[in-house]
């Protein structure tokens, strides 16, 4: 297990990292999701002792480790930028942490052939990587974590540099090839549906801090507060500010939507909704409200169609199934599905949901 | 604005290529119609670096012409055709003014300056720059430097064509929301003729009216989004476009039903004949549905991906992915069964026709 008890770093008077306290656990997998600059990349730098934190202290399994040289720690790190020995060839560049650890001649190659099967290298070993794609040779970069056998492997945007629909395929053996090592695996991404794809348990940051861990799903659906739930959406959350007044969210020259039952609880007063686009549509159903807004342009991906609106001078978004392009300037009636409706309070916080009655 | 015309262009980076396999780009013979708006899609290594850079004029072709509105360009030096172009990393002079970067394509063509001034302020407008009009560019972050790169691809209303290779890269993901709709805009507004070389399809198919699908050197489809997922006439593009990608399953056909494994599939009219070659049935998850009848599977794994599941299924043997809706839950003794709107039928590869 790996613990970080309240970590901050400050450069140059700048705090680039404030209060992280995590405790991630052997063979688990942890997303670190938040926009560039929020942090993730010195975080990473202190969980392998690259860096040493300002205050606080880093514990593993217990140990205190806080000052030790990323050498004398078993980690292995994975950059955005992909990073081999240009000299050497794949298998080479593959089997260098096990010649440098001393592994007989034997161990080498069944760990190399076990490291290139996986990440599919076989053709390509007797080759170096300057005569690779670039997926290859981020493949050859992970190969080389895997032989390592690291307790802590450390990923930083592993993928940002591939193609589209290699990141797909990668993204989806990634989890099971390290999931077998029990290593604890940190994965930093600014993208969301790439947190989604990942599964575990997801960080996500802000301005240096943690704002929420805990199970994927569970921070996407649950998000405790507004910047959360904005570090978590993409498209970007939908966002309108409104007064709650009895059962309604009123605002002048909006019409009004009806306070869901679960958040009766909350007290009048100001306060912002936040949607997704795929709880709006073209089509009211169930426990949907209208609202009246103003097509900007739409766009189609081929199943589905992004409507882009304007509402109450805010940006928004509408994700709808079918071929829809609807002319721009239109104003438009969209119904929004109340079911998964966030509400915030005054300060940010999520307002909670509670039964009915209760 | 100009029709572009690609006249039997090959190309090799060898000198002295024989094989297919020499040509990085092989055989492209298309006409693109003036003002619109084309991506180019596809996997790296693919080509469509390849050909965006013989359209600017960076690379000369190994073989065939290329036309602006009916006039060979092919010999002409990028500087010589009148196009604009947008990179992957931002280009901006960092002691100029933000709207000085943007007016200096129009003041080194001697535009006067009160033109100057109004087109700049127009396009400042349009990619939400206006507020910092006056900023020396040195210090903005990499997204504003990006985008006043774009603004500068945009401000000349009278160039032939206006090129994006990657021009996204460098911007968070929240920034990319906003500029690829600004770009859509801004293209219904002047009417460009733009192509716009990405990786992602999402980046592809939402910017364009057409989609050109490349694949190992060749153009595989030219379509509309629309095109592309429902009818893909190869499976590569099913694969490529749309995630995750069509389900590709062997059947045999008879008729105008397929035979996967023990199960009769009912196909909307019955293919040609595919001369023995392999045949495949394809299927996008979103066209598969779950039900208490039709044909039975077993389920692997359910990922919840947020706005919808994707369950990874087994049908007679083969891995079949289906779309699930956020709200909605795997049955118990699942079955599925696959919208006939949904289906199409490949033979090596190639999506055959499939008659009433």
């Amino acid at each position: 297990m790996l613990e970080l008890d309240n970590v901050s770093k400050i450069s140059n008077g700048e705090a680039h990292i404030s209060d992280v306290s995590l405790r991630l656990e052997s063979g688990s997998l942890n997303v670190l999701l938040g926009p560039t600059l929020s942090g993730k990349t010195s975080l990473m730098r202190i969980m392998a002792g690259l860096d040493r934190p300002t205050r606080g202290r880093v514990l593993s399994d217990g140990r205190d480790v806080t000052g030790e040289a990323v050498q004398k720690r078993n980690v292995a790190m994975v950059y955005q930028q992909f990073i081999n020995y240009p000299a050497m060839t794949v298998y080479e560049n593959i089997a260098s942490p096990l010649r440098i650890a001393g592994a007989d001649k034997a161990t080498i190659e069944r760990e190399v052939a076990r490291a290139s099967d996986l990440l599919r290298l076989g053709p390509y070993l007797q080759r170096t990587p300057l005569n690779l794609s670039g997926g290859q040779q981020q493949r050859t970069a992970l190969a080389r974590a895997i032989v390592k056998k690291a307790g802590l492997v450390l990923l930083d945007e592993p993928l940002a540099n591939l193609d589209y629909k290699l990141r797909e395929e990668l993204r989806a053996e990634l989890p099971k090839i390290f999931s077998e090592s029990g290593a604890i695996f940190v994965y930093a991404t600014t993208e969301p549906s790439e947190a989604l794809l990942l599964g575990g348990r997801t960080a996500t940051l802000s301005q240096g801090r943690i704002t929420q861990f805990g199970p994927t799903v569970e921070v996407f659906r649950d998000p405790v507060d507004l910047i959360t739930a904005q570090t978590f959406s993409d498209p970007p959350m939908n966002l309108l500010s409104m007064q709650k007044s009895q059962g309604r969210f009123v605002k002048s020259g909006l019409r009004d939507i009806p306070v869901p039952a679960a958040l009766m609880h909350l007290e009048d007063g100001p306060c912002t909704l936040g949607f997704r686009p795929h709880n709006l549509s073209l089509n009211p159903g169930a426990g949907t409200t209208p609202i009246s807004a103003r097509v900007m342009v739409t766009e189609i991906t081929g199943s589905e169609s992004y409507v882009h609106l304007v509402h109450d001078d805010q940006r928004w978004v509408m994700l709808t199934m079918g071929i829809h392009d609807i002319e721009a300037d239109a104003m438009l009636d969209v119904h929004l599905d109340t079911r998964h409706l966030l509400v915030f309070d005054r300060n940010g916080r999520t307002v909670r949901a509670r039964p009915a009655g209760a | 604005m100009a029709r572009i015309d690609l006249d039997h262009i090959r190309h090799a980076y060898l000198p002295n290529p024989t094989r297919e396999e020499d040509y990085a780009l092989r055989e492209v013979h298309h006409s693109w119609e003036d003002g619109g708006a084309y991506a180019l899609l596809g996997p790296s290594g693919c080509g469509k670096t390849t050909l965006l850079n013989i359209i600017s004029g960076l690379l000369t072709p190994s073989e065939g012409r290329i036309l602006f509105d009916g006039a060979d360009v092919t010999g002409l030096q990028p500087e010589e055709r009148n196009i604009a172009q947008v990179f992957q990393f931002p280009v901006v002079y960092d002691t100029m003014t933000v709207a000085d970067n943007l007016a200096f394509p129009l003041r080194n063509r001697g535009m006067a300056e009160a033109a100057v001034q109004a087109r700049v302020a127009e396009v400042l407008e349009m990619i939400d720059l206006t507020g910092i009009a006056h900023r020396k560019a040195r210090g903005l972050t990499a997204d504003l430097k990006q985008k006043i790169s774009l603004g500068r691809g945009l401000v000349r209303a009278d160039v032939n064509a206006i090129l994006f290779d990657e021009p996204l890269t460098v911007i968070d993901p929240h920034m990319k929301w906003q500029l690829r709709s600004q770009l859509k805009l801004l293209h219904r507004s002047f009417g460009h003729t733009m192509v716009y070389v990405t990786h992602d399809q999402t980046e592809a198919l939402t910017f364009a009216d057409k989609v050109v699908v490349m694949y190992e050197g060749e153009i595989v489809q030219i379509g509309t989004p629309q095109e592309l997922f429902e009818r893909p006439s190869h499976t590569f593009v099913g694969y490529f476009i749309g995630s995750p990608g069509m389900n590709v399953l062997p059947v045999s056909l008879d008729g105008a039903r397929a035979q996967l494994g023990s199960q009769s599939i009912v196909l909307p009219g019955a293919p040609g004949p595919t001369g023995g070659k392999r045949t495949e049935l394809g299927i996008r998850p979103e066209y598969v549905q779950f039900g208490s009848e039709g044909m039975p599977v077993s389920i692997r794994a359910v990922e919840d991906i947020g706005r919808h599941k994707i369950v990874r299924a087994m049908i007679e043997g083969h891995e079949l992915a289906v779309v699930l809706e956020e709200d909605k839950s795997v049955p118990t003794d699942p079955h599925v069964t696959f919208d006939p709107a949904g289906i199409n039928i490949y033979a090596d590869d190639w999506r055959v026709k499939l008659g009433d």
